[in-house]
């Protein structure tokens, strides 16, 4: 029975040592940031190229097709209320607001964070982290905080494009397909939607940049070195990230309404 | 050298994608009934029932948009709602006895201020004050109204 409670109190105590060092993680690539901004944004260039222009496939075709069913249920709902015109402004606040934001934080996860966590991880296992360090060099400033500017940087772009390329996938279904008026399509949207809906989108987009590259470095720097060791960081990633951002997105929403 | 090369061409096309995926965003999307002047002037006017009157509201005269609302603010001693509303200089000569109503556009839509011009040689300058003013019209006091109408009638 002792026994058992010490094991809770270990366990509790553990998790809340590793949730600690988690966030002191953060602020120590954040401390290395601004002077590896400055001085070496070649490294910098290199991890936007592969967590951005890499993930750009999958977002786009994910993009328009999550545009293309919102423009289809958009329709087919809002016509029962004769309201088919505000097709567009449906469209227009769900992506903005929500869909955008969040499907590419989640698309992230799995494209971006997954290939970060295990990149980072094999580089432990194969103990090139370690001869860094014999070299005296940071890894976390050399190998991690590349990786975690880049992700937040690509990630409000990805989510403006997924955005753009969802109302694209919403215009063809709703105005060509449907034929809901053009004009009634754009004008809807361009009434209800507010700056403050754009803005909404990108502060959002920016949290989920830094909790998803956060979450993926952590668990690669974190992996056992082992090859399960890296596959469970890998998994770990997708399923911690996807928890994360729906928590803050709930958070972010209920603190900006 | 060569693979660099490719990867900064890479970064370079995904970056300028995704700033004009956000400049269409902000400028496609949004703002219908924009309105940005870098010179304005300031007009006060006093309601006694503002309705859901929003700042950032559009102040229209013939429906066109030309100013917009910047604050709506109570005073206690005048108990009434002072709404001030900035208008573009380039409509410099509105006659200051123009007369503002709060509207609504459409059936459902949001309110917003619609001017009228009057007759005046005069015009509004900054910090002049609109004399006439019609209220915001509430349904529930026009159907109120209606009902004690419609009640009296049945009397007779």
């Amino acid at each position: 029975m002792k026994a058992a409670l010490r094991d809770i109190y270990n366990n509790f105590l553990e998790f809340v040592r590793t949730f600690g060092a988690f966030q002191l993680f953060l602020l120590r690539l954040l401390q290395h940031s601004p002077h590896l901004l400055l001085r070496r944004p070649g490294l910098v260039i290199k991890q936007v190229y592969n967590a951005g222009a890499l993930s750009l496939v999958i977002i786009m075709v994910c993009g328009l097709f999550v545009g293309g069913v919102l423009g289809l249920q958009g329709f087919a709902n809002l016509a029962r209320f004769n309201a088919e015109d505000s097709v567009g402004a449906v469209v227009a606040l769900a992506l903005l607001k929500e869909l955008g934001p969040v499907m590419t934080a989640l698309l992230f996860a799995g494209r971006a964070g997954t290939a970060l966590a295990s990149e980072v991880g094999l580089m432990k296992a194969t103990d090139q982290l370690s001869a860094m360090e014999m070299m005296a060099v940071n890894p976390v400033k050399r190998v991690l905080v590349p990786r975690f500017l880049g992700g937040i940087i690509a990630m409000p772009f990805l989510s403006a494009v997924f955005i753009c390329v969802g109302l694209f996938g919403a215009h063809v279904v709703a105005v060509d397909l449907l034929h809901v008026d053009v004009g009634a399509f754009w004008q809807q949207m361009q009434v209800s939607v507010e700056m403050d809906d754009v803005r909404e989108g990108v502060v959002k987009s920016i949290v989920f940049g830094i909790v998803a590259s956060h979450m993926a470095v952590w668990e690669g720097y974190n992996a056992m070195p082992t090859a399960e060791g890296v596959g469970r960081a890998t998994t770990r990633t997708v399923v911690i990230t996807a928890i994360t951002v729906l928590i803050f997105d709930f958070m972010i929403t209920a603190a900006m309404l | 050298m060569q693979q660099t090369r490719s990867v900064e061409i890479g970064t370079g096309l995904f970056v300028l994608l995704g700033m004009s995926a956000l400049f269409f965003l902000v400028t496609q999307t949004t703002g219908g009934d924009s309105f940005s002047a870098d010179d304005t002037y300031k007009v006060e006017a006093w309601f006694d029932n503002v309705g859901s009157l929003k700042t950032r509201a559009p102040v229209a005269m013939s429906g066109v948009t030309i100013g917009r609302v910047t604050s709506i603010t109570f005073d206690p001693n005048r108990l009434q709602a002072k709404v001030v509303f900035e208008i573009d200089s380039k409509y410099g000569k509105i006659p200051d006895d123009s007369d503002a109503s709060v509207l609504t556009s459409g059936l459902l839509g949001s309110q917003y201020i619609g001017l009228q011009a009057g007759g005046s040689e005069d015009s509004l300058k900054d910090g002049s004050e609109i004399l006439f003013v019609q209220d915001a019209i509430v349904l529930e006091n026009l159907i109120g109204k209606f009902l004690v109408n419609a009640g009296s009638g049945d009397h007779k």
